[in-house]
């Protein structure tokens, strides 16, 4: 019943909601009062609080008051704002989420602002600000960071192993053997009884730690999961990215990949997926469960804290092209269309995205700024905590990233491939049966 | 609502007795009666606003939404019953219905027995109000608390349970995460949240019975499950019947325990009714299609409901 009431109330405030974002700016073109800006990474919030009291410093008309929300009730907060005429101003928002809210017309097109102000989109790091160009042609976000992924991996265990920091670092792989990539990940796991997973009588079903840490099977993205891997193999989610309308989950080659992959869960090296369910995969690897992890390098602070626990970071193998690559995704922050105060909240993106304030993000070693010249500072910062993040700077140095897969429908190809994939990973279907998940993603764009 | 009335229509007939003189009665009656209908509705007055503005209008408008297809963001369109003919070819919604009627029948079946049998110790044997009252603390906890306290204890990796199964050299069991053990796992953390509190309307019913039936049956010399079976459930029917009507729909619409545990995982295995239901309206912003889900989920209880009354007699007593 409650949900049925929040609908009713919420189309008593679609017409309202409606006619704020129909039209132009209702609201002063004055930049002054207060502003709401949300974001839900809690660690990036002491960095972005600290902008905001330099932005209402320069500013004083202006004020900014920021709300953190966790990851899982953003998103349906947010939509459920945009109905009911609560939504921030100014929100962070994401690759997979924004083309839906463009398409409901709910997010301000900034281009005239960065005319008029003279943004200099070329500061960002290369790739960043087109990511936000919509299937409209138009601009609905200034860029703010950008992300890669690599392997976390526990140093004492790949000491006791063997294995040198610069082996790590220039790990092979390919989807008939898995390469050096594998071996290096059955030479990891060990058993209850210390035989180590490639050893003769090893105990595959009492491991105690794993070669390779798993979070989940990835959706449709396998963003930290699987997708370094596939893009190695020349395969792509979707005929053309950003706005493909075609993917291509059917290929052999995707195919080949996810069942290798999955094959590491029948070989004992990866846990099981039934397991994962509860503790998340960053504190089984900070109990030990695991010797290397596959995420992004926004989970860098994460690791470090592990008492007792030295983590060190390798870029992801080079694959059958010769090549590495990793998936490069970017926040940006983009205006609500039904904001009270546009003139203020542009001034604050635009705040957001300038130099001044991704230095003071960058400061704090927590990301990646946007900015290339921020970044760099950022990769100094980490560098003064004695974090070597060369790893994950690589791929945009060398040009190996590619980008995380935009279209329409994102939700929707989501309860699709989730399913599908959790089933191959479990090991009750075989990876050919996402042929027909893919069938079913294509019908969505006909 | 009609609750409410019958007790102000009753009261008026007994006031009606005792005045006694026929011929002026009915006029008289008359009059009171408006008077009555009057203070009655003064009196329904403000439950009927909270009904007709947060049960009447919403549904109505849940059944309007159910014929069309809306994004939230938006207008809705017509489609007519396009939704039905979609669920009904939709395989997650026959699984979603499966894996619902397997937990209620787990939940429900557990929980009863369970709770009856805690009733009669209640009644028979733990008189104080102490351990009485303990029974219904599982009940006190808000929901999502109790979910997430078992979601940890029960955790693969570092719960408690799995590590006392460890210990005694058994294998480990991925509670939440496993298809087989989902469904069950989650029951079971709700019939230990309820089992208390269906307990105590149990016991209440139980209280109602009156003792001289049970000192017949002593001097007939019936054994006690003689006297269980031949006593005590026939005159615990109507309150059995109530239970089992709040509790099954109750258990139709589980939601919070799915949502904080499993999500609806692995693969679909815990995708119940109302979680399906969920993803697609606030998930996929697939409002026309979640409302007609919803509107099918009334109809199954209200069809549900009906059956247990009529067929087990709810409204009957056979005290009387």
């Amino acid at each position: 019943m409650k949900k049925i009431l929040g609908v009713a109330a919420a189309a008593a405030a679609i017409t309202l909601s409606l006619s704020a974002c129909g039209g132009s700016a209702p609201a002063s073109s004055e930049a002054k009062g207060e502003i709401n800006y949300w974001l839900w990474d809690a660690n990036q919030l002491p960095a972005y609080q600290q902008c905001a009291d330099d932005f209402t410093k320069a500013n004083p008309d202006i004020k900014v008051k920021i709300t953190q929300r966790g990851w899982d009730d953003y998103w349906t907060t947010l939509t459920n704002g945009f109905v009911a005429g609560t939504a921030p101003d100014v929100f962070t928002d994401h690759l997979s989420k924004y083309p839906e809210y463009a398409a409901k017309k709910q997010l301000l097109p900034l281009d005239e602002a960065v005319e008029k102000d003279g943004i200099k989109l070329d500061a960002y790091t290369k790739g960043l600000p087109e990511l936000w160009v919509g299937q409209d042609g138009k601009r609905y976000g200034l860029p703010k960071d950008w992300d890669t992924v690599g392997l976390f991996y526990n140093k004492a265990m790949t000491d006791a192993a063997g294995i040198t920091a610069e082996q790590m670092a220039n790990l092979d792989w390919n989807p008939k053997d898995g390469g050096s990539y594998e071996k290096t990940i059955g030479h990891l796991t060990v058993d209850k009884n210390g035989k180590r997973g490639d050893e003769a009588g090893f105990d595959k079903n009492n491991v105690a730690t794993y070669g390779l840490g798993l979070t989940g099977s990835g959706s449709g993205q396998g963003q930290t999961e699987w997708s370094f891997l596939t893009a190695t193999t020349g395969w792509t989610a979707t005929d053309k990215n950003p706005w493909g309308s075609k993917f291509n989950y059917d290929d052999p080659r995707f195919q080949e990949t996810i069942d290798w992959w999955a094959g590491l869960v029948d070989k004992g090296y990866m846990p099981k997926l039934e397991t994962t369910v509860g503790a998340s995969m960053a504190d089984s690897f900070g109990a030990g469960k695991a010797a290397i992890n596959t995420t992004g390098d926004w989970l860098i602070g994460q690791y470090k804290t592990y008492k007792g626990i030295e983590t060190a970071f390798a870029p992801t193998p080079k694959g059958p092209n010769g090549q590495r690559a990793s998936m490069f995704n970017g926040l940006a922050d983009s205006i609500w269309a039904g904001t009270k105060n546009p003139a203020a909240s542009i001034k604050w993106v635009e705040y957001l995205g300038s130099t001044a304030c991704q230095d003071v993000v960058a400061s704090k070693a927590v990301v990646f700024p946007a900015i290339t010249s921020s970044s760099d500072i950022a990769a100094k910062a980490f560098a003064d905590k004695g974090t070597d993040v060369s790893a994950f700077t690589t791929h945009v140095k060398d040009g190996t990233t590619f980008l995380f897969p935009i279209a329409d429908k994102a939700a929707k190809v989501d309860g699709i491939m989730k399913p599908a994939m959790d089933a191959v990973l479990s090991g009750k279907k075989p990876a050919s049966s996402l042929t027909e998940a893919n069938d079913q993603v294509n019908n969505l764009f006909k | 609502m009609t609750t409410l009335t019958k007790p102000v229509g009753s009261a008026s007939e007994r006031s009606r007795k005792t005045n006694g003189h026929q011929g002026r009665q009915s006029k008289r009656s008359l009059t009171s009666r408006m008077g009555d209908l009057k203070i009655a509705l003064f009196f329904i007055f403000p439950a009927v606003i909270g009904f007709v503005a947060f049960f009447l209008i919403p549904t109505i408008r849940g059944v309007y939404l159910s014929f069309t297809e809306y994004s939230i963001l938006g207008e809705p369109t017509w489609i007519g019953i396009k939704n039905y003919t979609a669920i009904f070819a939709d395989e997650l919604f026959w699984n979603a219905m499966g894996v619902t009627l397997q937990y209620v029948a787990l939940n429900i079946g557990f929980q009863t027995v369970i709770a009856l049998g805690l009733a009669l110790l209640m009644h028979r044997v733990a008189k104080s109000t102490f351990i009485r009252g303990a029974l219904l603390l599982p009940f006190l906890v808000a929901n999502v608390i109790v979910a997430l306290l078992w979601f940890w204890m029960l955790d693969y990796q570092l719960g408690i349970v799995n590590e006392i199964i460890s210990w005694m050299g058994l294998p480990r069991v991925a509670f939440f995460g496993s298809e087989q053990w989902a469904i069950p796992t989650i029951a079971f953390v709700n019939v230990w949240r309820h089992m208390g509190y269906t307990a105590l309307l149990i016991f209440a019913g139980l209280q109602s019975i009156p003792n001289h039936l049970y000192e017949v049956a002593n001097l007939d010399g019936a054994s006690p499950t003689r006297t269980f079976w031949s006593v005590t459930m026939p005159l615990l029917r109507p309150v059995l019947v109530l239970v089992l009507v709040v509790t099954v729909i109750g258990s139709f619409q589980v939601f919070d325990t799915v949502a904080v545990t499993t999500n609806g995982g692995p693969v679909n295995a815990s995708r119940v009714i109302q979680m399906y239901i969920y993803q697609k309206a606030f998930g996929e912003s697939d409002f026309g299609y979640a409302s007609a889900l919803a509107v099918i989920l009334f109809v199954i209880l209200a069809l549900v409901a009906f059956l247990q009354m009529k067929f087990l007699k709810g409204n009957e007593s056979d005290l009387d």
